[in-house]
């Protein structure tokens, strides 16, 4: 299986040279990275080259790296049904930065990238309907970027005096229990009280 | 003027939008659905997903990979064991853990148990909303005895957490083996009762065949898997072509559809029952065959044994660190995928090495079906929107995650 999804890089590397930015093989799987504005160029040509055939989009995910400069991963899941074959698309997105859009490759993208945008925050081009799908109606903020909290900003209860549903900041009766149980020799941050000169130093 | 003004007010005739829930018996869940309508005839249809949402995917960034195990029963609650068996399957491909047997073959017989779960849920209620009432009763009982052997393997009738990284939690008393093989004996009668009520049945017909045809290209393009591609006549189940666990093993048939209709999937699922039942017949076989043999791969994801803890400090460290820290999963990523009833389960799962996983998509299959519910619904009556929604097999918990 290797030597097919070798194949398939090469091929990749050499049919669309604009696209191709590296590829590797780990643990049976082909990752391909290509270029962002190019995404639509190398989806079609793995859907539409007769050794590759890559005719279903399984999954289109954003994976959030805020120390990167170009924070976001943009990954696509392909799967061709004729050659039993699973490959990987990855490409890197600055924050604000615009995909573009391979609805018109794949429809089922349709939902995904409504999906990505709605988490992440990445916006596409050349999507039909690029509106939030999973969180609420007017709700604000990207909730899979590493800097929105696991709480949320706001929670939803049913005010019986106003008849209707109200909007208020989290209130946590208890702090979140967040336990580290890194061990000390593996990075646990440990706070002591009164140590503040030894942080520094 | 626009010429508006010399029509009767009969004459105007404009689309007319209606809401489909969020609570309606037939949405299976909390969809709100946005229809278009000319007449009857459905123009467009927009679902508005994410009723259920509760953010899975976030939590599980804040968890171990143990805790986050039954988040995977929340998803598809229809068949809880088969998401656990994706999540474990990517947590062993990453850390390259070999599992023991017979933990590897009471997976393929609970994993065909929720199978047989899902499939008589999706088979009776679908049946109910194109207007019969008793298949659900039968099914229902079905699933009731099925659900036992859940608790009784597990402790808990839907949220087992029973699937481990590494195995299963606890190996099965020979009892509950022996009353699993009496009921595979029972079972096809009861299929049979169900099949007289509604294969031949006129209006579960009328109400069912020819309507959601979906091609073979269709169901690539639109991201299709499970019964939804196998309806259409593709042959694809992940269990035959990339097999996983000791799928190669057995001994099963792949049923087809030959139309790609509603009616054409419901046969599928029929026949995956009975396809499901000789699997489960044959893992008990090879059960029986490695008796007493260990269900955890006993490194440092799974638990020491008890009787080890009462002697040995190592042992007990080890199962004090692993149920607080938890363990570190190589850093790495990896796209695990199951058949689920439903279709292609995966598991995306990104890690950076320690305790807590950095990313974990969850593909449901579910989500890329109702994605095409636009495109499958159109030019349909308005009644067959709720014969369509019950052929897609559609779960909320799966879906909104």
């Amino acid at each position: 299986m290797n030597e097919a999804l070798k194949e398939i890089a090469e091929l990749v590397a050499q049919r669309q040279p604009d696209a191709f930015v590296a590829s590797r093989i780990e643990r049976g799987e082909l990752t391909i990275t290509v270029a962002l504005d190019r995404i639509p160029e190398a989806i079609r040509f793995l859907r539409d080259d007769a050794s590759c055939r890559f005719t279903t989009l399984v999954d289109i995910c954003g994976v959030d790296y805020p120390e990167r400069e170009k924070r976001f991963e943009l990954v696509y899941h392909l799967l061709s049904m004729h050659q039993n074959l699973r490959v990987r698309v990855k490409a890197h997105v600055r924050e604000g930065e615009i995909a573009p859009s391979i609805v018109d490759i794949h429809p089922s993208a349709n939902w995904f990238e409504r999906e990505a945008f709605d988490m992440f925050g990445i916006m596409f081009s050349g999507h039909p309907d690029l509106r939030r799908i999973l969180t609420d109606y007017g709700f604000t903020g990207y909730p899979l970027r590493k800097d929105f909290p696991m709480t949320g900003y706001v929670e939803v209860r049913y005010d019986e005096e106003l008849k209707r549903v109200v909007y208020e900041p989290v209130k946590l009766t208890q702090e979140y229990r967040r336990f580290d149980f890194m061990s000390p020799w593996e990075g646990a941050e440990y706070i002591l009280p009164g140590d503040e000169k030894g942080a520094g130093a | 003027m626009d010429g508006q003004d010399f029509r009767a007010a009969e004459q105007r005739i404009r689309n007319f939008n209606i809401n489909f829930g969020p609570q309606h018996p037939a949405a299976h869940g909390v969809l709100r659905m946005v229809v278009e309508l000319d007449g009857e005839i459905v123009e467009r249809c927009d679902p508005h997903i994410g009723l259920l949402h509760r953010g899975t995917e976030k939590l599980m960034e804040a968890r171990t990979y143990l805790q986050n195990l039954p988040y995977l029963d929340r998803l598809d609650y229809v068949a809880p064991m088969n998401q656990e068996h994706a999540w474990c399957l990517a947590i062993e491909k990453l850390a390259g853990v070999e599992i023991p047997r017979r933990a590897s073959l009471i997976r393929v017989l609970y994993s065909e148990i929720g199978r047989i779960l899902n499939h008589l849920l999706n088979v009776t209620t679908q049946a109910m909303d194109v207007g019969a009432l008793t298949p659900p009763l039968w099914g229902f009982e079905e699933r009731e005895k099925l659900m036992v052997f859940y608790e009784r393997a597990s402790g808990a009738r839907l949220h087992a957490a029973y699937f481990r990284p590494g195995g299963v939690h606890q190996d099965l008393p020979q009892d509950l083996i022996d009353d699993i093989m009496a009921w595979t004996e029972e079972f096809p009668q009861v299929l049979d009762d169900l099949e007289g009520l509604l294969t031949d049945n006129r209006i579960f017909k009328q109400r069912n065949v020819d309507i959601a045809v979906v091609s073979k290209e269709e169901a690539q393009a639109w991201g299709f898997s499970g019964v939804m591609v196998r309806g259409s006549g593709l042959p694809w189940d992940l269990r035959r072509a990339q097999p996983y666990e000791l799928y190669d093993e057995f001994d099963f048939k792949i049923p087809v559809g030959k139309n790609g209709d509603c009616y054409d999937r419901y046969l599928c699922r029929m026949e995956e029952m009975r396809e499901s039942v000789k699997i489960m017949r044959q893992a008990i076989e090879k059960l029986d065959a490695c008796k007493g043999e260990d269900v955890l791969a006993r490194g440092k994801i799974a638990p020491p044994r008890r009787a080890q803890m009462k002697t040995s400090m190592e042992a007990l460290i080890h199962h004090f660190k692993l149920y607080t820290e938890g363990f570190h999963v190589p850093a790495g990523e990896v796209y695990a995928a199951i058949e689920a009833p439903k279709g292609e389960f995966g598991v995306y799962l990104v890690s950076d090495g320690t305790n807590k996983p950095y990313r974990v998509k969850l593909r449901a299959p579910g989500y890329a079906h109702l994605a095409a519910m636009d495109h499958i619904a159109r030019g349909h009556q308005l009644a067959d929107v709720s014969a369509i929604i019950g052929s897609l097999d559609i779960v909320f918990g799966e879906i909104d995650r």
